[in-house]
């Protein structure tokens, strides 16, 4: 059994509208607990996900940007935004709520084939 | 090759669940090992111990515990999606003190832990439904 | 590594293929799944993305699928490979790694 593989979770989905992207979190923890390495790529409607000024107890919903925040004590620090997905949403990656690194469309293929395991989120 | 499966969906919801259990059963006849089928999200309700489809439908839980049964596939059902969607195991119920016991034959009920393993020991990973 | 990318909803319902298809890389492949299977009918509109897809990738349709929604062979864009859930999992053995588009 390998120790460790390079996992990369995949998040496409918006934050809010069910619980996929709380759970999603749940695991990103899960595998940064059992140390291994993990990367995020947030991809299309996935990059709600950071925008800042979110207050989703407007809706009764927790806050899960503080989540984000906490993955770097786990050493997860490679948070990857699609420049394209950003874009087409009228985003920037100032208005995000924390540092990321971007990717561009065309490099995507190449980033997603170096990893280990994927998740799709 | 080994594989380790994720299912998000739940039986009725789209149609994850029935091209999981299909691809399954597709690779224990080609000869490959199912390391453990994980059940995240509304996934957890394929373990639904209750489910009672008319006569004439698809079993969508207990064909689940009939392939654990057959083939010793390890079904985990994750704890925290579980708990948060009211499926109680015996033992759950037990400890919270309710009377409860939600999940069907051939299911355990586990954390995430279990999932990471099953990624690391596998060869291949595939996620189906949600 | 390659990609078996595993697409599971109609175009119509769903961005998943379109998306899909933006990111795909040249030694990849596309599962056409589920509701997926729909949009490798010929007479689609807006498929200009996966026709042009088909010139560079191999892109798959699960025949249980097809035939639980009424589509033969005929009606199927050209080269459009069908597959059954046994060639699924030899897909699944090739692409070393998978992503689920929804």
């Amino acid at each position: 059994m390998a120790l460790r593989k390079n996992f990369l979770f995949i998040l496409r989905r918006p934050p809010h509208g069910g619980i996929h992207a709380q759970e999603s979190l749940d695991m990103i923890l899960t595998a940064a607990a059992f140390e291994q390495p993990v990367r995020l790529l947030f991809l299309d409607d996935g990059v709600f996900q950071l925008k800042r000024n979110q207050k989703p107890a407007a809706i009764g919903l927790k806050h899960i940007a503080p989540i984000f925040e906490a993955l770097e004590l786990y050493d997860v620090e490679e948070l990857w935004v699609e420049e394209e997905s950003l874009r087409e949403r009228g985003l920037a990656a100032e208005g995000l709520i924390l540092p990321v690194r971007l990717i561009r469309r065309h490099n995507v293929a190449e980033f997603v084939g170096g990893q280990d395991i994927v998740v799709s989120c | 090759m080994k594989f380790a499966i994720q299912i998000n969906g739940s039986p009725y919801q789209g149609e994850g669940s029935d091209t999981a259990y299909q691809f399954i059963k597709a690779a224990l006849r080609k000869g490959h090992e199912i390391v453990r089928v994980f059940f995240y999200h509304d996934g957890v309700y394929n373990g639904l111990a209750y489910a009672m489809p008319p006569d004439d439908e698809r079993p969508v839980v207990r064909r689940w515990s009939e392939l654990a049964g057959h083939h010793g596939i390890d079904l985990v059902i994750c704890i925290s999606a579980a708990q948060r969607r009211g499926l109680l195991s015996a033992e759950e119920a037990a400890r919270i003190g309710k009377h409860d016991n939600d999940l069907a034959e051939g299911f355990r009920i586990a954390g995430l832990g279990l999932w990471i393993e099953a990624c690391l020991q596998a060869d291949r990973f595939l996620v189906f439904g949600g | 590594m390659p990609v078996l990318h595993l697409v599971s909803r109609s175009p119509r319902e769903s961005q998943a293929l379109a998306c899909c298809l933006a990111r795909a890389g040249a030694s990849d492949a596309v599962l056409l799944s589920e509701n997926g299977v729909y949009a490798a009918l010929t007479t689609s509109e807006g498929d200009a993305p996966i026709r042009a897809a088909l010139r560079q990738l191999g892109i798959y349709a699960l025949k249980p699928d097809l035939e639980a929604r009424g589509i033969a062979s005929e009606e199927l864009l050209e080269g459009v490979r069908e597959i059954d859930y046994e060639g699924f999992v030899d897909l699944a053995v090739h692409y070393p790694l998978s992503h689920s588009w929804v």
